[in-house]
């Protein structure tokens, strides 16, 4: 497909006797936005990995369009402390030539400029991370990898970074990959959910959910929320190891 | 004191590199590791004399011999890296002092690789002293955005299009660059200490990561001119007494009060 910006064909990993990845497909296009989610363990950092080329998967074939713009933002960034870096610069070291406006505007789109001369470790959770995104749209990706943006972030908070993730898919018309370890909150806007635990458990639209007792229970205000929760239903089950089942217990398997 | 004047230019031209590199070594963790590649460094004077090659050159050879056997033996998955450091670090310092004795080279004077010697330093020195650093720092500054982009995150740099592997290779050849050109003024023992502490003495005056290398460079300059004229004064060994006077300053730096940040 022309607007494909990258695919993942039949991607299988074994470390040593582990499985880790088996037979996964994934094909990202343009202003999409795909949440992939799954148990700790998964598979689904190193899927990413693979899709980056940080890893070689076993077998199978990474597809990419030439000369893709991507923007990546870790599962984890620590920076020691004992490198002395404002956030401004931090933002700067992004591209080979961002001067301070084009930083400034960015680090304003995000609403934290006030963060600017601050020490780079001295910013909780959740302004790094919005800080971090930043830094990433500074690049003009076409592709956006985040690797849980949302971890270790409060819930006012999370619900901030994914409008600012939308908003920059909505003004920049970049794809966006995203992960997220939590099985039942996954943004609101996204577009495609692909539950990974080894292999692709499901995939598909997120339901709309805002009438959901538990979800309003959550939440309360369900239409300012960018929460949604995505219902599962797998057409297996997993056994005590892990493995898939062909047969199913249930038609209806939900994780919990 | 016309004695110290090739030393002392020496010594300024190595700490115009010190400064920066050990900014490095503190930012990416790598102390150890610049001690692995110092101490393996004895290994390359005895082979130079030995196969009566340049010692600067075998001194290169060595050290980045010793970095890629680490990345190597780093695929293993049982001992640590700290552990392979160590054993690497004197596994070779042993090795080069068994050569050194086997050499029974009466030219090779031992106490003044291992400490550092005013007397030994000659003009020619500071001659490959200048050039070496010159060629360093010029790496350096060329490299500067890649290398603060690995030491932030290798895989996010990896992505953003850095040559990794070949960024932190160069960093090693710059290393072993420095390592050669200055043990003759610190030692072979302690010229990490003569990287690091002036650095870490630096880090809570830097706002940003030149501020930081330009503050260790001149500390650094402190540090060898103070450790040269005490030596000279008090006829001690050259090497400890630069590294007395590092961590002198380096204490100084905490205990001044420092302004709000």
């Amino acid at each position: 497909m022309s607007d494909c910006l990258l695919s993942l064909h039949d991607i299988s990993l074994t470390l040593g006797e582990k499985q880790i990845l088996s037979q996964v497909n994934l094909s990202i296009h343009e202003g999409e936005i795909i949440t992939l989610i799954g148990p700790n363990g998964a598979g689904k950092s190193t899927l990413v990995r693979i899709a980056l080329n940080l890893l070689k998967a076993s077998s199978g074939e990474v597809r990419r369009r030439p000369g893709l713009r991507l923007g990546y933002m870790p599962q984890k960034l620590t920076i020691d402390n004992s490198l002395p870096l404002t956030v401004l610069r931090f933002l700067q070291l992004a591209y080979a030539h961002t001067n301070k406006e084009e930083a400034l505007a960015a680090l304003t789109r995000f609403e934290c400029e006030h963060l600017a001369h601050q020490a780079i470790q001295k910013l909780s959770g959740g302004e790094f991370q919005r800080v971090l995104l930043a830094r990433t749209v500074l690049r003009q990706p076409q592709l956006l990898v985040l690797d849980e943006p949302v971890q270790g972030v409060d819930m006012n908070g999370q619900r901030e970074l994914y409008r600012l993730i939308r908003q920059v898919r909505d003004e920049t018309h970049c794809a966006v990959l995203m992960v997220s370890h939590d099985l039942h909150l996954v943004m609101k806007s996204t577009d495609h959910v692909i539950c990974l635990n080894t292999h692709v458990c499901c995939a598909g639209h997120p339901d709309n959910i805002s009438h959901h007792p538990a979800y309003l229970k959550l939440f309360g205000q369900p239409d300012e929320s960018e929460l949604a929760i995505y219902t599962h239903h797998h057409d297996h089950h997993h056994d005590l190891s892990g493995e898939a089942c062909s047969t199913p217990l249930h038609s209806h398997q939900e994780h919990t | 004191m016309e004695l110290l004047l090739a030393p002392l230019l020496g010594g300024i031209g190595v700490a115009l590199i010190t400064g920066p590199l050990g900014c490095f070594l503190v930012w990416r963790r790598m102390a150890y590791f610049g001690d692995t590649l110092s101490h393996s460094a004895l290994l390359g004077v005895a082979l130079g004399y030995a196969l009566e090659v340049n010692i600067n050159i075998t001194v290169i050879v060595v050290c980045l011999s010793i970095a890629l056997i680490l990345v190597a033996l780093q695929q293993q998955r049982y001992i640590a890296s700290d552990t392979l450091l160590g054993i690497l670090a004197h596994s070779s310092l042993a090795l080069g002092l068994v050569v050194v004795s086997l050499l029974h080279d009466s030219r090779l004077n031992l106490s003044a690789f291992l400490f550092g010697d005013l007397l030994t330093i000659t003009t020619e020195d500071v001659f490959a002293i200048y050039l070496g650093s010159a060629a360093a720092l010029a790496i350096l500054v060329y490299l500067w955005r890649p290398l603060l982009a690995i030491t932030l995150d290798e895989s996010l740099a990896q992505v953003e299009g850095i040559r990794v592997f070949w960024v932190r290779l160069t960093l090693m050849a710059v290393i072993a660059l420095i390592i050669a050109t200055t043990m003759k003024i610190v030692g072979i023992l302690l010229i990490t200490a003569l990287m690091i502490i002036p650095a870490a003495s630096a880090r809570p005056w830097a706002r940003s990561p030149e501020g930081m290398a330009i503050r260790a460079s001149l500390l650094g300059i402190i540090a060898i001119s103070g450790g040269l004229i005490l030596a000279y004064v008090f006829d001690t060994s050259l090497g400890p007494t630069i590294v007395v006077c590092c961590a002198v300053l380096f204490l100084l730096s905490y205990l001044i009060p420092k302004p709000a940040t």
